[in-house]
Order: structure tokens, then sequence, then C-alpha cells
């Protein structure tokens, strides 16, 4: 019988890959990211055989701001999401990058996958996160002198009253 | 892009295009544009970088020759875009040079609506992004929350799921067979197409109620049980189609003349399709054996048998065939789905999520009270996130949800697989002829619903 000692339940739960904390949540693992480690990390994951970027988003806590992080990772407002695919391995991995509302700025991935120029637009049209480097950051859903970002959570939602021309007469 | 010449009918119309006006979103002729900026933006159309578009000497034609070229929309109006997709393309006599897919016609904020809406509601909302697949929206929406709210489902509320799904890709690829005829002037292809989704529809009509936009795979499980005969009905129409799609066989894919418009057409490599993050049949077309049901199987997919179709030219050709073969994949699918379909449950039987059967409102004050509570603040999920991707008939359909714990999503995100794919547009076109144009639009088989959202 060898010798085991079993894991310590007290031991840091925190590990990194590429110098990023990681997490799994729900069988999912996620990789905690700042919008200064982020562009190295989507570089060593290309390395690393993430060779898709299937799905770039974004979400804005505002409002929720209590969710649960990493020690160490400052929650901010603004968190982009990209997810990534390995086809060798059937593995995905989820990247949560902390945007600050001050300076919601972060590389974009163009030049690693170019297949998420027009996420970025639509995370730049629906959230104002404006991605340095990216070919023709203009808005791609709504219409180009559209005022606001539709998705952000103090974007005032309107309503056009509308009016039925028959309504009267019944 | 001048307006202010712009009037009709004599009223100046000036202040009201500009509110309209899209003005950067679109293509510009080379004399408005420097040879810098022109590098970029043939760049982020064909996803190339600047180098790459310098060594296609595509950009070294003279600006100022502008009477050479011509730029043209191609929709939003236009029957053969499938919807109100618009391309605005530069043509050298009948040759595209460039080519942007300018969206958004149709967007109507339903990734805003969702966050208003409650899991109980969210399903007739994502049931309308994409129109043609609306069983699949339901589920990865469904599933989202199932994973954060932590249910196992009844096994036959899975095989319910399995068995609507495959039905829905039967139909959903039916009609791509059909538009794809159209637009290829095999016209009598869209009345055969639309003949056999009807029956694929009405059959849906009779389990949710809807044709479409049923709102029947519902969060905990499905909306109700399979209604009486349903075996018998599913048989029919497998034996109906079967020998339909053998027709198709003999009035499309052996033909010369289909085959000559579609064959090494709007080629795509497998390299290219997976950095631009195309997915379903575009990227199976190129040779890469990527079928989400097959590889991160979800559902019961693991316990049924059905081969991943894959092509090896990239090509409309091999795009067409891909969908025609995965009907009869589905069929495959549906057969077993009959052979093993478990009796049981159709939802979980927790009052929390699920309303309780009708039969108990009348006997019980606690399932009135349930019923009550699911239906008007509906139920609170944890906090969390999550992602759930699974394999429409376009590709990854996928579901990004937030929760902060409350009954509704915090955050939905659909992953639209057309969204993505009409992006690889730009770089099937590239220096084709329009009339070929047409059959690569058709080819990536987008809904516009999907693009937008």
């Amino acid at each position: 019988m060898t010798e085991q000692s079993p894991p310590e339940p007290d031991a840091s739960p925190r590990e990194l890959v590429h110098g990023c904390p990681v997490d799994v949540r729900l069988g999912q693992s996620i990789i905690f990211a700042t919008t200064d480690t982020y562009a190295p990390l989507m570089d060593a994951l290309v390395d690393d055989g993430y060779e898709m970027c299937v799905d770039l988003t974004a979400a804005d806590y505002l409002g929720h701001p209590g969710r649960s992080l990493p020690d160490g990772m400052t929650p901010e407002r603004f968190e982009v999401v990209a997810n990534l695919l390995d086809l060798r391995q059937a593995q995905r991995v989820r990247v949560r990058v902390q945007v600050p509302e001050a300076d919601p700025v972060v590389a974009s991935m163009f030049d690693r996958w170019p297949g998420t120029e027009a996420m970025e637009r639509e995370v730049f049209d629906m959230f104002g996160i404006r991605f340095e480097g990216h070919p023709d950051l203009t808005r791609i859903l709504m219409p180009e002198d559209w005022i606001g970002h539709p998705l952000r959570k103090d974007y005032a939602e309107g309503r056009i009253p509308v009016q039925f021309k028959e309504a009267d007469h019944r | 892009m001048t307006v202010a010449t712009r009037t009709g009918a004599g009223i100046d119309l000036e202040p009201y295009i500009r509110w309209t006006s899209e003005g950067e979103q679109e293509l510009k002729p080379r004399s408005e544009l420097t040879a810098k900026e022109l590098l970029r933006e043939v760049g982020a159309v064909l996803r190339m970088s600047e180098a790459e578009v310098a060594a296609l000497g595509d950009v070294e034609r003279d600006p100022t020759d502008d009477d050479e070229r011509m730029i043209i929309n191609l929709g939003p109006q236009h029957p053969s875009t499938h919807g109100v997709l618009r391309l605005m393309l530069e043509l050298e006599g009948e040759t595209v040079l460039r080519c942007k897919p300018v969206i958004g016609y149709l967007h109507t904020g339903m990734e805003k609506t969702a966050e208003n809406l409650t899991y109980v509601q969210g399903g007739t909302n994502v049931t309308r992004m994409d129109y043609l697949s609306p069983l699949f929206n339901e589920l990865a929406f469904a599933m989202a929350a199932e994973k954060l709210l932590g249910i196992e489902l009844p096994p036959r509320a899975i095989w319910i799921r399995m068995l609507l799904c495959e039905l829905n890709r039967m139909a959903s690829h039916l009609l791509f067979l059909a538009t794809n005829g159209l637009d290829l002037a095999a016209v009598s292809m869209i009345i055969y197409g639309w003949r056999e989704r009807e029956e694929i529809l009405r059959f849906l009509q009779a389990i949710t109620g809807l044709r479409m936009n049923h709102n029947f795979i519902r969060v905990g499980g499905t909306a109700a049980d399979l209604p009486d005969g349903w075996r018998d009905e599913t048989l029919r129409i497998l034996d109906l189609i079967g020998p339909r799609l053998d027709d198709y066989d003999t009035l499309m894919t052996n033909q010369p003349i289909w085959r000559g418009r579609l064959q090494g057409v709007g080629t795509i490599t497998a390299q290219e399709a997976l950095v631009l993050g195309a997915s379903g049949p575009i990227l199976r077309s190129t040779g890469v054996p990527w079928d989400l049901r097959r590889n991160m199987p979800y559902l019961a997919y693991d316990e049924v048998e059905f081969d991943v179709i894959v092509g090896s030219f990239g090509d409309c050709f091999d795009r067409y065939a891909i969908r025609l073969q995965e009907v009869r994949e589905s069929m495959k699918i549906v057969r077993q789905i009959l052979d093993k379909m478990p009796h049981g449950d159709y939802r979980v039987q927790d009052k929390k999520v699920t309303p309780p059967p009708r039969a108990r409102i009348d006997e019980s004050m606690e399932a009135l009270i349930h019923h009550f509570k699911v239906f008007t603040e509906g139920f609170k999920v944890p906090e969390g996130e999550v992602y759930v991707g699974i394999e429409g008939p376009r590709g990854e359909l996928g579901c990004y949800m937030v929760s902060d714990g409350g009954p509704k999503p915090f955050r939905c995100h659909i992953r639209a697989p057309s969204f993505t794919n009409i992006q690889c547009l730009p770089h099937m076109m590239h220096q084709g002829l329009v009339a070929d144009a047409i059959a690569v639009i058709s080819s990536t088989d987008p809904v516009l619903g999907d693009v937008d959202r």
C-alpha cells in the first residue's frame, strides 16, 4: 500500500492555465482573464489546439455585482465571453474577460480567428465595448446612426405607442 | 454617400433619409478609398491579413477607373436572399470582386426581450429566432436552463425531444432542397420540397398544436405527451418521404446541369471554415467530420446509430448532397426512436419547475398554488452561467445563459449558426460570377431570423 495523502480540502482550489485562474462549473471549464491577460491567454489557447472560436459575446453585470469569481479577480461591469472549441479533443473552454466600465476596450481576436469579426461587431453594437485592432468596427445589427447600446442594462427600453386606426369604431 | 440630392415626389427626403442612413456599414467605391483603407476592407470582408490581400493582387486595380466596376445591392428585397439579407457586391463585368453582407433588417432585439420574459415564457421568444428549426432553439434554451437548475429529465422526455428535433431537421433540410432548387432554376423542386415538408409540419401540428413556433420543448421536459397514433403517423411519413428522396436524386443529384451549376462553385477549405467559425453542413462539406450529436453527444444521441455525412470539396454541391443525405440519416434515427421510445413521464415532476397535471388542480389546493406560481412569476433558477451547444440543421446552435438567481434570465445569448455562416459568403463568392453568387447564398441556407435575432 503506497502512502498517499488524501487531497487536502484546504489546498488552494485556484488552478492556473497560462497564468489565468481556471474553474470548472457545471462541468464546463471557465478561464478568467482581465483585459491585460486576455490577448496572451488566447494566443496560448490557439497553440493548445483551440482552433475554433465558436462564439464571442458579452454580458452587462450592472445590478448584479455579487457574482462568484476566483480569488484575486475584481468583478467589473462588463464581461466579454468567448467560447473556444478544440475539435480533436472535443473540448470546450470558455474565457470570461472582466472589462471595466470606464475603459471598455479589449483586444480584437480577428488575427487569431477571423470569424470573430462579425461577433465583435455585434458586441460593440450591443454593449459599446470596443475591440482594439478590429478592421471594421461599425454597428452590425442596429442602424449606423443609432444612439446607445441596447443590451446594456441601463439602456432605456422605449415603447412606441401603436395606434390602431379602426379601434374607435368598434 | 450623399443624400442631399435625393428627393422624391417633390418632398425633400433629406431629413428622413438622414435617420436611416447606414453610412459606414456600406461598401464604398474604390475612388473614395485610399489604398490602405481598401486593403483593410478587403481583408475584413475576406477575413485575411493585409499581407495576404496584397498578395492576391486584387487591390492593385486602378482606383480612379471606377467606370470599370460597379457596386450593386443584392437584396434586401431579393427573393434569392432568403429574406432580408443584403449583399453589396462590387462587380467587374460579371465577376464579384468584393462582397459585404449588410444585416440587421430583421433585428428585433430578441436577446433583450429574453431578459424580460420568465423561463416559462422564454420558449415563445427563442422559438421565433430560427423559424425553420424552432424546436432546436427551444431545445438549446431549455437545456441551458435545465443545466443551471441541475435537473435530470425522465427518459421519455429525452426521446420525445429527439424525435421532434429529427423531424424538424428533416423539415428544415427539405425546405433547403426546395429553395436551393428554386434558386438554381429547378423550379419544380420548390413544389416537391414544400409538399414533403408540409407532411412533417402537419404531423408536428398534431403533436404540438402549431405548424411552427411550437413552444413545445419547455424547461423540465415537453409541454405534453405524444398523441395517440403518433407511431403510425411517423411511419407513414417515413415511408412517404423515403422514395421521394430518390426522386430528388433523379431530378437533381444526377443531372449534369445541376452538377455543372454547383460543382466547384463557392469552395471553402477546412482551415478557412474553422477559423471563420462555420459549422454544420458548411464545415462538414470540407471533410471535417464534426457533428455535435456524434462528437459531444447530448440527449440520447449516443444510443442511436447514424452516419456523419462529410464532403470532400467544400463546394455548393457537397453542401447540397450532405443535406439531402442528412434527411436520410434523420429518418434512420427516427426509426430507431420508434423502437426505443421508453414509457414514463414526459416532464420532471418537480412542482417548482413544471405545472402539476390538470386533474390535480381540481383536488389539491397546493397544486393550484404551484400552477399559479409557475405561470405568474415563474420559477427561480440558481445563480450561474452556462453555455450549451447543440447540432441544429444549420450548424452549432448555442445558448449562453446567465442567471442572477431570479425568475428571468439575466442574459440570454443565442449563438446563431446562420449569423456566423453568412460571414463566409464574401470568401466563397470572391472572384466568382454573379450567377454563382445566388448558388452560394442558397448553399449556406441562411435564415435571417437567426442572423438578426
